[in-house]
């Protein structure tokens, strides 16, 4: 344990507070807070924007800055939920059940406070649970062949299908899409050039990733957002004082309880790719409503309603990037980005991280207990700045991120043929998100696209195109029966619902 | 458009997107090459095909009523927001064209001021400070910080960058 974890560690948090690694978290935390507050911008959007900014520092200072934001996006979506009763990102829709309530009563300082520090517990709670699992999972996963790592894909993306809840033909498109999206371009095992449409040598190099995420997160997102909030907003009132602040110090005890749970839950969910932090908040909402001495007053204002969802959202987010890091699959959208950026930064997500890579590994671990810190100082310190920030108008902020959006398409490419890609694949995940095709998948599916495909193809090399053999691999074949069941859950759920009337009948 | 004819319309155009896919992709050797494995077009083939049946799908649950989408009679974008949206379209696709013809700097100040100005309505001292600042700071990040060139538009425009070249490099 001291060896494997503690020692480690301590080097982590050493390398994190070296002055750059510092910065960024200071810097990762304050956009993350800004954009997680801001209503229509969540940290997947903030990560997909500024990810090419980020090239300007080395890679292990990139991803503290791009966790930090990961963090604070987290617990800035409280902000616009409780003040604004519009959560700020999907991850904070639980919060503004109760948190809209209490600020309508007056009490949102309160709430504020209560979501600061509820997200304080979940995020330390689930790093500490991120320090104990990771490791292990890592060296188990080390065993793992190219038949394991298709499985482990398969598996991912059965989860979208089977605990998404979307509409399923529309989720598999998304997820194919996105697999096919990653394979234009020249063919890494045959050296062929791929889906070169109507011969445009743009293609030749292949899409990346980044343009269809900004495209989607960037502006599609945007003109979305643009669209729905153009009703008028009413802005409550923050008072905050030191004698309030005492006050709600002692208010913990209410909600610690619940917020342990929800934290432990949210953690456990994050991991599961499909799943994340918006349904992490949802479940630990309802876990605090179903254990609550008093669950008639969740809805109306109830401290444990703002405090359970904020834990499991901030939770979750950390779970999340265990599977990133430990497997090389990422538990979000988020974190599907941040994986795609560490391939550009030449690091191959995965169990070998921790072992060729152990530097980053740490530095990042030792970075999520200070960015948690960081966050929820600065996130009580500067309540009243982010509040004031919520008035800006939509219409100076749009222009401003559709610029940044622009320069950060072509920047990874230096081709203005990916920066029109971005703008048809912004315009083309708005129209489809508006029919319910979901979009996250397909982001996904074009950051792990090619790590399948050669997986795939290297099993079916090895096996002399036996499909067979995945059969005969303990791990892959679990993992496969999981998302065959998976898969099937949905179905056999709409087959249960229909008979159901009829026994009735 | 109402919904329902919206998400017919999208899912006989990504259908048929998806058999461009296949067809593109079966031009590569889709089958199995001797020692080497799947050919290079059969990953994309059959991915091509299962976003075509995952249309049909779509396009089966739209026959049968199945889904909120296909029974929805909301216009698809409703009249209130055609014009925010159409504006933003168009602005941003004049953005685009603007970058090939003056360079990104130029075409991001214009856009600036067409989207505060003219979209926002805000006032000069709030348009003046964005339309300047926005792409004085993506040329600093970028060119200065991250030593990444960004597009100048036609050559004639080049020359007007060279005291600023000199200035940071």
């Amino acid at each position: 344990m001291i060896e494997t974890i503690l020692q480690p560690l301590a080097t982590g948090l050493l390398q994190a507070f070296e002055p750059l690694n510092l910065a960024m978290i200071l810097l990762g935390c304050l956009a993350g807070l800004f954009v997680g507050a801001l209503p229509g911008l969540g940290s997947v959007n903030g990560v997909a924007i500024l990810l090419p900014v980020t090239f300007l520092v080395p890679p292990t200072s990139a991803i503290i800055f791009l966790c930090a934001l990961y963090y604070g996006a987290m617990y800035g979506g409280a902000i616009s939920s409780i003040t604004l009763g519009i959560p700020g990102a999907s991850t904070a829709v639980a919060t503004v059940f109760d948190g809209r309530p209490m600020a309508q009563s007056g009490k949102a300082d309160q709430a504020l406070m209560a979501a600061a520090i509820a997200s304080f517990i979940g995020g330390t709670i689930s790093v500490i649970l991120f320090t104990l699992f990771a490791p292990p999972l890592a060296a188990f996963a080390l065993a793992f062949g190219p038949p394991e790592e298709f499985a482990l894909m398969v598996l991912a993306f059965a989860t979208f299908i089977g605990l998404g809840g979307d509409d399923i033909p529309k989720t598999i498109f998304s997820i194919m899409v996105g697999l096919a999206l990653a394979t234009i371009g020249l063919d890494i095992i045959s050296g062929q050039p791929r889906l070169i449409f109507f011969d445009l040598p743009g293609f030749l190099a292949g899409i990346n990733f980044l343009v269809l995420a900004i495209g989607i997160y960037g502006i599609g997102e945007m003109i979305w957002t643009l669209e729905h909030t153009q009703g008028k907003v009413t802005l409550h009132k923050v008072k905050t004082s030191w004698a309030g602040f005492k006050e709600n110090l002692t208010k913990i005890k209410d909600y610690l309880m619940t917020t342990t749970f929800g934290s432990v839950l949210g953690f456990f969910v994050g991991t599961l790719p499909a799943a994340g932090a918006t349904p992490a908040s949802l479940m630990s909402y309802g876990l605090a409503k179903t254990f609550s001495k008093d669950p008639d007053s969740f809805g109306k204002g109830n401290i444990s309603g703002v405090a359970a969802p904020e834990a499991g959202n901030n939770a979750a987010s950390t779970g999340s990037m265990l599977p990133m890091i430990t497997l090389g699959i990422p538990g979000s959208p988020t974190t599907a980005i941040l994986l795609g950026g560490m391939i550009i930064w030449g690091l191959r997500p995965g169990p070998l991280l921790f072992s060729e890579h152990p530097d980053f590994v740490w530095g990042l671990i030792g970075s999520m207990y200070i960015a948690n810190f960081v966050t929820v100082v600065l996130n009580l310190a500067m309540i009243p700045i982010f509040v004031r920030v919520l008035a800006m108008p939509f219409t100076l902020l749009a222009p401003i991120i559709f610029a940044l959006c622009v320069v950060g398409g072509f920047a990874p490419t230096l081709k203005m043929h990916d920066v029109w890609l971005m703008f048809i694949f912004g315009l083309a995940g708005y129209l489809l998100r508006k029919l319910n095709y979901p979009v996250a998948p397909a982001v996904l599916a074009i950051v792990l696209g090619p790590l399948a495909e050669r997986s795939l193809r290297q099993s079916l090399i090895a096996s002399q195109g036996d499909p067979l053999m995945f059969l005969e691999r303990p791990i892959a074949l679990t993992c496969f029966f999981f998302a065959a069941a998976l898969i099937a859950y949905p179905i056999v759920r709409k087959l249960l619902q229909k008979r159901k009337p009829v026994e009735e009948g | 458009m109402t919904v329902r004819t919206a998400e017919l319309v999208i899912a006989i155009g990504l259908l048929i997107g998806s058999i461009a896919v296949a067809i593109k992709a079966a031009e590569l050797n889709i089958g199995w090459v001797p020692g080497r494995g799947p050919g290079a077009g059969a990953w994309p083939f059959w991915l091509a095909v299962g976003m075509a049946l995952s249309c049909v799908w779509t396009l089966v649950r739209w026959m049968r009523h199945v889904t909120p989408e296909s029974r929805s009679q909301e216009p698809f974008i409703d009249s209130e927001t055609v014009p925010v949206v159409a504006i933003t379209v168009g602005a941003l696709f004049g953005l685009l064209v603007g970058i090939h013809i003056i360079g990104m700097y130029f075409s991001l100040a214009l856009f600036m001021l067409f989207y505060v100005r003219f979209v926002g309505r805000h006032s000069w001292t709030t348009t003046i400070p964005v339309v300047i600042g926005t792409p004085v700071f993506i040329f600093c990040l970028f060119e200065w910080a991250l030593t990444t060139s960004l597009p100048k538009g036609l050559a004639m425009f080049e020359p007007l960058y060279y005291p600023l070249y000199e200035l940071i490099y």
